[in-house]
């Protein structure tokens, strides 16, 4: 058995060092990696992919920590995956979203993984795909997301999850910038917390009016829901509607389609690796002085040669 | 990529030392998870273990390192993650370092210490990979 097969058998038997193993590898973005992620592909596609998004110290963590425990007493088992910037100066990083996360983490069926960006701009790390399809993969029935404090460009993760909650906070300036700079038209849900705090009432009204602006036309309305996380309070209508949303998805053909898209994603990737492989191949070949020549002095033109490189690479495959 | 967990093992509520060490080891270009305070010896080696770290960094400072050092490092052995550095940190007095050593602590530094020479140290001394 292949290292990448006892590995693959280790995560669908639910053993946690597996699972972390087969997270670092995907996130070193190796070989190893990418080979565990094709092999686990058609075993996930079942899990409710959820994510999380706000601007920093919202309580996007605590909020996490409230729906896992609650997740959990409907007897699911959930994956968290937490994503924080690295520093652009020295790579580094500091992932500290584990430390609202205490009760949650501890219960023997919630597993949570700590990513850093790494360079990766969009609010999540480049590993986030292959985390997901890993964690649906090894069963966890909800797998929950929570992205790098929300700005314009941090929309990926609705193309990752199937649900996508946005968390706001009163007083961050009522205006509201990040929602209108574009995580607007991510939510599916959007979650006011910290409703203890004044002016809750005033931060819902400003979504509502906004997003009465463009989204009637839809067949999903997204809810706008307050809680106050840290005592627990306002989780299960949270619950309640990422079910509804589920459901929805569901009666739509949302959910096939979005899997659907996933199966050209992890395709394309496929290609993409291949493509490069082949690439790395032809530039250590004997022949490369050669084809740079030809294309240099108009002999043959590069994508002649592209063929080349391509064949030989099927040969050699 | 070198991943850290800093851990605050126990009762104890000092958590500079482990802030300024964090904050060293991320400015050195390492991912360093932070659990906050009040950690059991469970909590910090489930940690550990579900984020798969090349390095366990315990601060102490309370003089609980007796007890809940060893508990930590059985912890560890049980989940055979002997390949993972651990350093200990804190008010360690003299006479308690070789016990610690003894555990299977790799190296103990005291106050004062340069975080410089700690991020030097885990460079030389973590784990491969491939
Ligand atoms: C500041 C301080 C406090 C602050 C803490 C603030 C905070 N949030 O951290 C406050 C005032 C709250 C406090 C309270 C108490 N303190 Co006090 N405190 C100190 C003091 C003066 C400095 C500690 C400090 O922050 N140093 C600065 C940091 C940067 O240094 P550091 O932690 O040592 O870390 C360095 C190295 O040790 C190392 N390091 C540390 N951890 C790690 C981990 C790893 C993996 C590595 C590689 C390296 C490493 O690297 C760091 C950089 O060089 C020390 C005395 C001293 N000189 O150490 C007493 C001291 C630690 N406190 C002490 C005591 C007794 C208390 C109290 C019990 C007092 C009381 N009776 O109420 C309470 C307990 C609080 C609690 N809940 O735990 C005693 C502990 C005695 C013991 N262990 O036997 C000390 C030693 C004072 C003394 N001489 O009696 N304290
Ligand atoms: N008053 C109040 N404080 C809260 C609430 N929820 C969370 N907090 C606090 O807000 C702070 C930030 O919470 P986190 O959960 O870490 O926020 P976050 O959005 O995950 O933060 P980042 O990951 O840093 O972006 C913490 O001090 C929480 O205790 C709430 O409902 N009310
Ligand atoms: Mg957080």
């Amino acid at each position: 058995m292949t290292d990448v097969d006892s590995l693959a058998q280790g995560i669908q038997h639910q053993q946690k060092r597996a699972i972390a193993r087969g997270l670092s590898w995907i996130e070193r973005d190796q070989q190893l990696g990418k080979d565990l992620v094709r092999t686990l592909f058609p075993l996930a596609g079942h899990a409710h992919v959820i994510g999380i998004t706000g601007a920093p110290g919202v309580g996007k963590s605590t909020l996490v920590n409230r729906l896992a425990l609650a997740l959990r007493s409907q007897g699911q088992r959930i994956g968290i995956l937490a994503v924080d910037p690295s520093s652009p100066f020295s790579g580094g990083a500091i992932l500290g979203d584990r430390i609202r996360m205490q009760d949650s983490v501890m219960d023997e069926g919630v597993f949570m993984r700590s990513l850093a960006t790494r360079g990766h701009l969009g609010g999540l790390s480049r590993a986030t795909f292959g985390a997901v399809t890993l964690l649906d993969a090894a069963g966890f029935d909800s797998v929950l997301i929570e992205t790098v404090g929300a700005g314009q460009s941090e929309v990926e993760v609705m193309q990752l999850a199937h649900s996508t909650v946005v968390v706001q906070a009163p007083g961050l300036g009522d205006d509201i910038q990040a929602i209108k700079a574009g995580i607007l038209e991510i939510g599916q849900i959007f979650v006011v917390n910290k409703a203890d705090h004044e002016g809750a009432d005033h931060t819902v009204r400003a979504i509502r009016g906004m997003l009465t602006l463009g989204l009637e036309h839809l067949d999903w309305f997204p809810p706008i829901l307050k809680t106050v996380a840290e005592r627990d309070e306002g989780t299960d209508a949270v619950i309640r509607a990422l079910q509804d949303h589920r459901a929805y998805l569901q009666e739509s053909g949302q959910w096939a389609r979005m899997r659907a898209d996933q199966t050209t994603h992890i395709i394309e990737l496929a290609v993409r690796d291949w493509a490069e492989e082949a690439l790395r191949a032809a530039r250590s070949d004997a022949n490369w002085d050669k084809w740079h020549e030809d294309v240099l002095t108009g002999r043959r033109d590069a994508a002649h040669v592209a063929t080349e490189v391509v064949r030989r690479r099927l040969a050699w495959d | 990529m070198i991943r850290v967990l800093v851990a605050k093992p126990g009762l104890d509520g000092h958590d500079r030392g482990a802030k300024v060490i964090a904050r060293a080891l991320r400015d050195g270009g390492m991912e360093v998870v932070y659990t906050g305070l009040h950690q059991t010896p469970e909590q910090i080696v489930d940690a550990a273990l579900q984020e798969d770290v090349d390095v366990l960094a315990l601060s102490i400072l309370s003089g609980a390192h007796p007890t809940l050092v060893p508990r930590i490092m059985e912890l560890v052995k049980q989940n055979h993650m002997d390949d993972m550095l651990v350093l200990l940190g804190g008010i360690i007095p003299d006479d308690d370092v070789e016990p610690m050593l003894q555990t299977g602590v790799a190296r103990v530094f005291g106050p004062g210490t340069d975080t410089k020479d700690i991020v030097d140290y885990i460079r030389e001394h973590v784990r491969d990979h491939d």
